[in-house]
């Protein structure tokens, strides 16, 4: 980037110049996988859009078949461009407020991946202080938490949302208890290594002190814990992201994300399950950025090296 | 009852006169390892008189830093007795009798310096006018003023000793126990941290219990060495050591100085056997 800087010196073109250079790869990686993309969706449409031309007796060119197969109105892998399309119209298309906007699904996803990423970190948190704390926790309660995710989600899913619909609780909160059910545990892992993790001289030194167990913990352990913290809320939040989508999924789904994915596929609109997939996927970003920015701005106040 | 009294009394009073900060009575302490038992301290007895300079010299695993420990309440003796300002080690630990300065400087590094030095004052519930009053007076005490927003990572390795030094004098204790607490330093950086130790020694007439494994550190800080000697951990022998309190660097050079120096390396090499 030197080089640059030689012949351009006063300007903004070398930073810009360097910046694409340094963001290249990551660049020519998109470019490439859109292309893998158009080809393969080519491949795997063309089959149908020769049995439909065949079927109607029209002569076709390769050329003809290549760009029919990338307009289907229900193509087995639509092209990026048609379900950009399909996105965009479905957000910005309808008013946020309707059953057709994909801002409305989303928010209703968002809302319950939230309520559930809140009450999973929580419930991790305090099973991870009570698991490092009390000895006979560590032996009975570790091997339930581990086993907790062994179970299938798909299959426990359904049994939360009508046990708790039986019992009149409906809408945002069995789909908060699954994801909740899915993040806690990361949380957990990452909290018990991390409440653990101050040195043997850092605790001695709160020993010296004469220090109560309450203090050992705000002052030694709980500090100590926020990067394990934050590396766990990090993966806690796209989990917590699933489990309300996975939630959605058997109710018949009248709302969200997963709504729009199981209606997507009931109606055969591929297209709009990729578009839903394209905003869930947006929203997965969305939030672990949001807690990436938290991190950074946590450990700057707790002396993290820049 | 005069009589049990005096005798008590009696125990704690040194030959000096003066009243006892450290008393180890015939101390053992066995560890019970994967491999069996070893033995880290074998009856171990030693007077420590209030504002003396004691230091424990010895090859590792002589349980020197086991001793240390022991007086800090951070290890229990298996058999014998041990006292620190008259009261059970453990009890003197509730007292907040001493500051205990590790061989890592063992800063927390997610306070500031300044934060580090009050959090020990944070635990005993001093007021935040105190803490910084005093975090301010401690840290210029051990030339850290003007480091106080600074995060452990961004000092020496020098700099962060003498902050975890600030931080054990904070509460000002009596006595301060100290665990090697140069040894990772190089030898400039070490020679004037020894000067600064014990020009606050002389004006705070503290008790100081310094382990150390360099001969002329320990004969230069010290008015009594402890030679002690592994397998089993045991003192074989304690040197008198009375150089002038404000005695300066140069005193290294002196006879007196050689000759004490010589008798703790005999004191070592008979304690230890080289073929192992």
């Amino acid at each position: 980037m030197t080089s640059s800087a030689l012949y351009l010196p006063n300007s903004a073109a070398p930073r810009l110049y360097s910046a694409i250079v340094r963001q290249a790869p990551v660049i020519v990686t998109v470019l490439v996988l859109i292309a893998i993309w158009y080809v393969a969706a080519v491949l795997m449409n063309v089959a149908l859009v020769r049995d439909a031309f065949e079927r109607e007796e029209t002569r076709y060119t390769i050329g003809d078949l290549i760009a029919t197969s990338l307009k289907s109105e229900r193509p087995r892998l639509p092209a990026p461009h048609q379900i950009l399309a399909t996105f965009t119209d479905d957000v910005f298309g309808h008013p946020v407020t309707s059953a057709r906007s994909l801002v409305y699904h989303s928010w209703v996803t968002l809302s319950a991946t939230v309520v559930g990423f809140l009450l999973g970190a929580v419930a991790g948190v305090i099973l991870a202080t009570l698991t490092v704390h009390l000895r006979t926790l560590q032996k009975s309660l570790l091997p339930w938490i581990i086993c907790s995710q062994m179970v299938p989600i798909l299959a426990v899913a359904p049994i939360v949302i009508v046990v708790l619909g039986a019992i009149g609780i409906r809408g945002l909160l069995p789909k908060s208890i699954i994801s909740a059910y899915l993040c806690f545990f990361p949380v957990a892992i990452g909290m018990v290594k991390g409440l653990s993790s101050p040195d043997p001289i850092q605790r001695d030194l709160m020993r010296t002190w004469s220090a109560t167990p309450a203090q050992v913990f705000w002052k030694l352990s709980w500090p100590a814990a926020t990067p394990y913290l934050f590396a766990s809320l990090k993966v806690a939040i796209t989990i917590s992201l699933i489990g309300a989508i996975v939630g959605e999924l058997p109710t018949g789904a009248q709302a969200g994300i997963g709504a729009r994915l199981l209606a997507g596929s009931y109606y055969g609109q591929t297209i709009q399950i990729w578009a839903a997939l394209l905003a869930a996927s947006l929203l997965a970003a969305c939030l672990v950025g949001l807690v990436g920015l938290t991190e950074r701005w946590v450990g700057r106040r707790m002396g993290g090296r820049p | 009852m005069p009589k049990p009294a005096s005798a008590v009394a009696e125990s704690k009073i040194s030959a000096a006169g003066r009243p006892l900060a450290v008393d180890v009575r015939d101390v053992s302490l066995t560890f019970e390892t994967a491999d069996g038992k070893v033995e880290a301290l074998s009856r171990v007895s030693l007077q420590i008189a209030e504002g003396e300079f004691v230091s424990f010299i010895g090859p590792s695993g002589c349980g020197k830093t086991t001793l240390l420990r022991l007086i800090a309440d951070l290890e229990q003796p298996t058999l014998g007795m041990l006292q620190v300002n008259g009261v059970s080690a453990g009890e003197a630990r509730l007292q907040r009798a001493y500051g205990y300065i590790f061989q890592a400087p063992a800063l927390y590094p997610w306070r500031t310096i300044e934060k580090n030095v009050m959090l020990p004052l944070e635990v005993m519930g001093f007021s935040a006018l105190e803490r910084r009053e005093r975090a301010k007076r401690y840290l210029a005490l051990v030339n850290l003023s003007g480091f106080e927003r600074k995060f452990p990572w961004q000092l020496s390795g020098g700099m962060q000793q003498r902050a975890s030094i600030a931080r054990a004098l904070s509460f000002d204790p009596a006595l301060l126990l100290m665990d090697e607490p140069f040894g990772a330093l190089d030898e400039i950086v070490r020679d004037h941290l020894n000067e600064q130790l014990l020009r606050l020694w002389d004006k705070t007439g503290k008790t100081v219990i310094f382990v150390t494994h360099s001969i002329p550190e320990a004969v230069f800080l010290s008015t009594r060495i402890v030679v002690m000697s592994p397998r089993p951990g045991r003192i074989i022998d304690v040197i008198e050591c009375n150089f002038p309190r404000d005695r300066a660097l140069e005193v290294r050079e002196t006879s007196e100085f050689v000759k004490i120096a010589q008798r703790v390396r005999m004191g070592l090499r008979s304690g230890h056997s080289y073929d192992e």
